[in-house]
């Protein structure tokens, strides 16, 4: 809402710059969104008087003006707009001066004829085409007669007036207008404005009830008010009530249209007014048949829904209620006779409907947030009174009322106690009482506290902790003390899973992935990759891109997404962790799904940059293996960690690819990115790696425990076999760990090698083993008995061919 | 000559062998020479016999003085060229200590990330506990039960995006004070939360919306919170992860699930208040929203909003990201640009 300065001060006593006012009203009210001055970076605009005109020799369009800007001699502007004539007074734009858009004005040539400054439009200092008068929109604005020569124009226009604009929060329907304003800044400034009740001089000899019927359904309407003017004469309105509209944003048409939206801006009741001549017969308020189309006030026909809210005559609709007037009855420059319109519709249909049409309207935005009662006869009373000042005519007597509602006002009983509980305060009774008194909100005091009465203009106000926050703000949040909680302690600790989750990323940056953060939602393709279980897709009813339309069921897409972007933006070498939730349903009718913890990690490219000193090698299955075994290590889940080949998800490499399990519980995998994925994402070879965080959490831990370090020295043997290809690792170390003997204590992978001297489909693979007994100095030929027995196994198991 | 002569002759010769020796080997030679049976100290020696016995044992001492001297003299001259190898292995051992070290790997905590450890860390110490809840929720918890009944038209204020009539993705943390409320059981002490998480809006991304971002829903209720402590508190957070210089103040706002229901504003970083185009002139940057939990939502909850009241307050880590570090476009913080990630390394701030 755009609130004029200059109107606020006919009401109140206010000398602080508008700068200091909008402040105040944004610690004690509503957001202040902007304080704009129009007249702010121009320079230099007069009123001019064109003394003469001649057409321009070299033009058919162009004149030549004598212009008077009371100095001693005319200026000569060529002027190109076509309603351009001698004796106008205009807006003359001096040389060297400084119009909208901070263009500077000088003197100059058109087409060879001197120009010394410019006559201008109300667009070209500033305007928006939305609020100037059609009649000026397309040429040169035309002051009226008694503006005099030669001074700054600002005035004039409005353009000094300080406009500060109130950004209102849903509860403060009150504050879109004039009047709601001035009370709650006559609270903030403790002073009693006068509001005028309005009086209607009205012609006996007219009936409205004769002229006009109406009837409304109250749940739809709760009040529905008409009264009738008869024989005005169209015509634009007066400089002041432009000004006022244009300055509030709102475009001058005419002078009846215009005085339905002073009053909208000035009670916050929007109007309507029909041509009475349009209508035929009685007027309803009903909802919209279905297939009934309007075509409204923006000239644009709507197809109406049955969940539309109509103002109709016996025929059509004449009005979508409470948002826009039809054109079929809109007031014309040949209206005689007006219907006005006072109503307080229900705000969840208008709002409804403004949506659904997209048709955010002053009147709309009002409705929606709710009119004050108390005030719609006196807004249709005043709106009638000023259209027989300005436009002519007879007011009809009498209003015809189909619908009416006047609600009690609610009394609400609060104590000093208990608003010093709540805000933190010590404010005695009286003082609390004289908050109220400012708020003009009588309050009566009752045993140990006040009765509160709340005006209808309150409506938002209906029970003590809304008081509390009256009393909050008018006594001001700066002035309220700031203390820390006392009373019964509580201890704040991490559970152990939040312990684990924050453990669990720490262990991951210690290993060199940097956390990521990417969007759940994600496409239909992409949110169904590395499935770890079967799921149905979670779908969004209205996306808003099909970029993110389907919940992840995998967080390695997104982090596929993130190396993209990275490589798109020529970074090669990235290494991401997130961890975060993934959606599973188990069927297509379950509508919630299953939220569960996963953590996923890529790497691609070189983990550290090459140096004179490090020579690195990307990546590859092994290095991302390092990582997530030490990863598991660290979480400490009990058992032993187990990686077997499997070739089960699409999106993998089918050999480069392991189930990850421990103690048998499979909890995630790890493995090259399939090429073909790699190749559709737009990446280089990556490695990636997603687990169920949930299990992890869930699985039980080691407790750590501490054993006794062996004094006795221990005894390494190194063994080098020949294997067939595909004997694998793990088959070797079970031979090597089941068949030991007791003191093995560890085994180690120190060679692989395939090529000369390994015969073709077999490897050559080293370890060392150690050997250690706790107990007492290891004997040489314990630990030969015990390697002969490996070696032996070996061979028979394996086929292993010793070295 | 002397026995003694021969003696001291056999020293000062000695002596300067040592002192010219510049190898270790010779060195050592030179003493096993000296000191040795076959040594000339030795041989000197057998002319004892030929002494009286009361000058034997003047001239015995006398050859042992001369032994140590010759002991010493080596040990001396052997340190000091071992000092000498040493000084010449460290100088030919030199190294540019301006070059690079051996990169090590280490991942950087996401910016968020940081910031909503460091709420949890500051809530942790007065004693808050850390909730999370459900990212699809219900629109039981998430509107109606926040005191947004289906037609209330604040519901305009969040776009929601809705996976059927009665499931969403959360629009706000703030359906975990509604889920806290039900289960705390006040008997056994204040209720007191903090509860992270990320959130959805039905919005076009833009470099200050974004479909997703992160919330931290803070909660106090007990018998006696008032909106000085929530005052208080904020003040608390602000100077914890803004720093000390910052102030706060409150402004009225609206939100259905608080009354009074304020927003609060936090001194500009840009211009320490002093006001600049940052903040519009204004010298303070809108940060939160908080308020008094409004009767309505406790009473929902089953707690007896006659006995219990409190605070709430709901924290944007994006937006204090932003305001912290800079950052001008929100997107930046889910687009995951390893050079973007990096910038925010600096450990325990």
């Amino acid at each position: 809402m755009k609130v004029s300065y200059k109107w606020l001060k006919q009401y109140l006593d206010l000398n602080m710059p508008a700068k200091d006012l909008a402040e105040k009203i944004e610690r004690t009210a509503v957001e202040v969104d902007s304080v704009e001055v129009a007249e702010d970076g121009l320079k230099k605009l007069v009123v001019g008087h064109i003394l003469s005109m001649t057409k321009h020799p070299e033009s058919d369009h162009l004149h030549v003006c004598q212009v008077d800007v009371g100095e001693d001699e005319p200026l000569q502007i060529v002027c190109g707009a076509p309603n351009v004539d001698v004796d106008q007074k205009v807006i003359v734009a001096l040389p060297n001066s400084r119009i909208g858009g901070n263009v500077k004005i000088k003197r100059s040539k058109m087409r060879g004829i001197e120009s010394s400054g410019m006559i201008c439009a109300l667009d070209e200092i500033g305007f928006s085409k939305d609020v100037v008068p059609k009649e000026w929109a397309d040429g040169i604005y035309v002051f009226d007669d008694d503006v005099p020569v030669g001074e700054p124009i600002y005035k004039y226009l409005g353009m000094d007036d300080p406009i500060i604009d109130l950004d209102v929060t849903p509860n403060r329907g009150d504050m879109l207008s004039i009047l709601g304003t001035v009370h709650d800044l006559a609270a903030i400034y403790d002073q009693k404005p006068e509001i005028k009740k309005p009086v209607v001089n009205e012609d006996e000899s007219l009936d409205a009830n004769q002229i006009i019927q109406a009837s409304a359904d109250d749940k739809l309407a709760k009040t529905y008010k008409l009264r009738v003017v008869e024989g005005v004469k169209i015509a634009p309105s007066p400089s002041w009530l432009q000004i006022v509209l244009w300055n509030a944003g709102i475009r001058p048409i005419n002078n009846v249209v215009d005085v339905t939206n002073y009053i909208l801006l000035k009670y916050g009741q929007p109007l309507h007014s029909f041509d009475k001549d349009k209508i035929d017969g009685e007027i309803t308020v009903r909802m919209a048949a279905k297939g009934e189309k309007l075509t409204t006030l923006d000239e644009e026909e709507r197809e109406l829904s049955t969940d539309d809210m109509v103002i109709a005559d016996k025929n059509k609709p004449i009005a979508l209620a409470g948002v826009m007037g039809g054109f079929n009855t809109q007031i014309d420059d040949q209206t005689t006779n007006v219907v006005i319109e006072s109503a307080i519709f229900d705000s969840f249909k208008i709002r409804k409907t403004a949506q659904r049409h997209n048709l955010h309207s002053e009147a709309s935005q009002r409705f929606e947030r709710g009119i004050n009662p108390d005030g719609v006869q006196d807004a249709v009373d005043e709106a009638v009174s000023m259209i027989k000042e300005l436009a002519g005519g007879q007011i009809a007597k009498g209003t015809v009322t189909a619908s009416e509602y006047h609600p009690e006002l609610p009394t609400i009983f609060i104590t000093a106690e208990r608003t010093n509980h709540v805000l933190g305060t010590s404010l005695s009774t009286d003082e609390i009482k004289n908050i109220f008194d400012r708020l003009g909100f009588s309050s009566e005091t009752h045993e140990d506290g006040l009765n509160v009465t709340i005006p209808a203009r309150r409506w938002d106000i209906f029970r003590d902790a809304d008081l509390y926050e009256e009393v909050a703000r008018i006594y001001g949040y700066d002035n309220l003390p700031a203390t820390l909680p006392t009373g019964r302690q509580s201890i704040g600790v991490l559970t152990p899973t939040q312990k684990l989750q924050r453990a669990s990323r720490i262990a991951l940056e210690g290993l060199g992935l940097t956390q990521a953060i990417s969007y759940s939602l994600t496409t239909p393709e992409k949110a169904k990759m590395f499935l770890m279980q079967d799921s149905f897709e979670t779908n969004l009813l209205w996306p808003m891109t099909q970029d993110h339309s389907v919940l992840r069921m995998n967080m390695l897409s997104g982090l596929l997404d993130d190396v993209a972007y990275n490589h798109a933006h020529k970074v090669d070498d990235v290494a991401l962790y997130e961890t975060g939730r993934v959606f599973y349903k188990d069927s297509a009718e379950q509508i919630r799904p299953k939220e569960v913890e996963h953590i996923a990690g890529v790497i691609t490219g070189n983990l550290t940059d090459p140096l004179w000193n490090n020579h690195v090698k990307p990546v590859d299955f092994f290095q991302l293996k390092g990582i997530v075994n030490q990863f598991l290590i660290n979480l400490g889940v009990k058992g032993d960690i187990e990686y077997s080949a499997t070739d089960q998800y699409p999106e993998m490499h089918p050999g480069r690819t392991a189930n990850i399990s421990i103690h048998g519980h499979n909890v995630g995998f790890l493995g090259q990115i399939h090429p073909r994925i790699a190749k559709k994402f737009k990446i280089k070879e990556t490695y990636g790696f997603e687990l169920n965080m949930q299990e992890l959490i869930d699985l039980p831990k080691n407790d750590d425990q501490y054993q006794a370090i062996s004094k006795y020295p221990s005894i390494k043997r190194d063994i080098s076999i020949v294997v067939g290809q595909d004997v694998s690792n793990s088959q070797i170390l079970e031979v090597m760990t089941k068949r030991g003997g007791a003191f093995l204590k560890r085994v180690r992978l120190f060679d692989v090698y395939q090529g000369e001297n390994v015969p073709e489909g077999k490897k050559s693979m080293a370890y060392s083993l150690t050997y250690v007994d706790p107990r007492e100095t290891l004997k040489d030929e314990v630990v030969n008995t015990a390697f002969e027995k490996i070696k032996k196994r070996l061979t028979a198991d394996l086929n292993a061919e010793i070295r | 000559m002397s026995l003694r002569d021969q003696l001291t002759e056999i020293k000062e010769k000695g002596l300067a062998d040592i002192e010219q020796t510049s190898d270790l080997k010779t060195l050592n030679d030179i003493r096993v020479h000296l000191l040795g049976k076959k040594g000339p100290i030795t041989a000197a020696l057998r002319g004892i016999k030929e002494l009286t016995p009361e000058e034997r044992p003047e001239v015995g001492s006398y050859a042992n003085k001369i032994r140590d001297a010759i002991t010493e003299a080596v040990a001396d001259h052997r340190e000091k060229l071992e000092n000498q190898a040493l000084n010449a292995q460290l100088t030919s051992e030199k190294i540019d200590v301006t070059m690079p070290g051996k990169p090590v790997t280490q991942g950087q905590p996401h910016v968020i990330q940081q910031i909503i450890d460091q709420i949890v860390d500051l809530f942790l110490g007065m004693g808050y506990e850390v909730l999370s809840g459900p990212e699809v929720e219900e629109d039981k918890y998430n509107f109606e039960m926040m005191n947004l009944p289906k037609n209330h038209p604040a519901r305009d204020m969040q776009d929601t995006f809705y996976i059927s009539k009665e499931i969403l993705m959360r629009t706000q943390t703030s359906p975990m004070q509604a889920r806290a409320l039900e289960k705390h059981d006040f008997s056994k002490g204040p209720l007191k939360m903090i509860s992270p998480g990320i959130v959805y809006r039905r919005d076009t991304d833009d470099p200050t919306h974004s479909h997703q971002f992160h919330q931290v829903e803070g909660l106090f209720i007990d018998e006696h919170v008032t909106m000085a402590d929530l005052k208080g508190t904020l003040i608390t957070m602000a100077q914890n992860i803004f720093g000390d210089k910052f102030d706060i103040r409150l402004r009225p706002s609206y939100f259905p699930f608080t009354e009074p229901s304020v927003e609060v504003d936090v001194t500009c970083f840009n211009c320490m208040g002093k006001g600049c185009d940052v903040c519009k002139h204004t010298g303070w940057i809108e940060v939160l929203g908080a308020g008094m939990v409004h009767p309505n939502v406790l009473d929902m909850a089953g707690v007896d909003s006659k006995k219990y009241g409190g605070f709430a307050f709901g924290v944007g880590p994006d937006r204090f990201a932003m305001l912290k570090y800079g950052v001008d476009d929100i997107r930046d913080f889910y687009l995951d640009d390893v050079r973007f990630l990096n910038q925010f390394s600096k450990r325990g701030n």
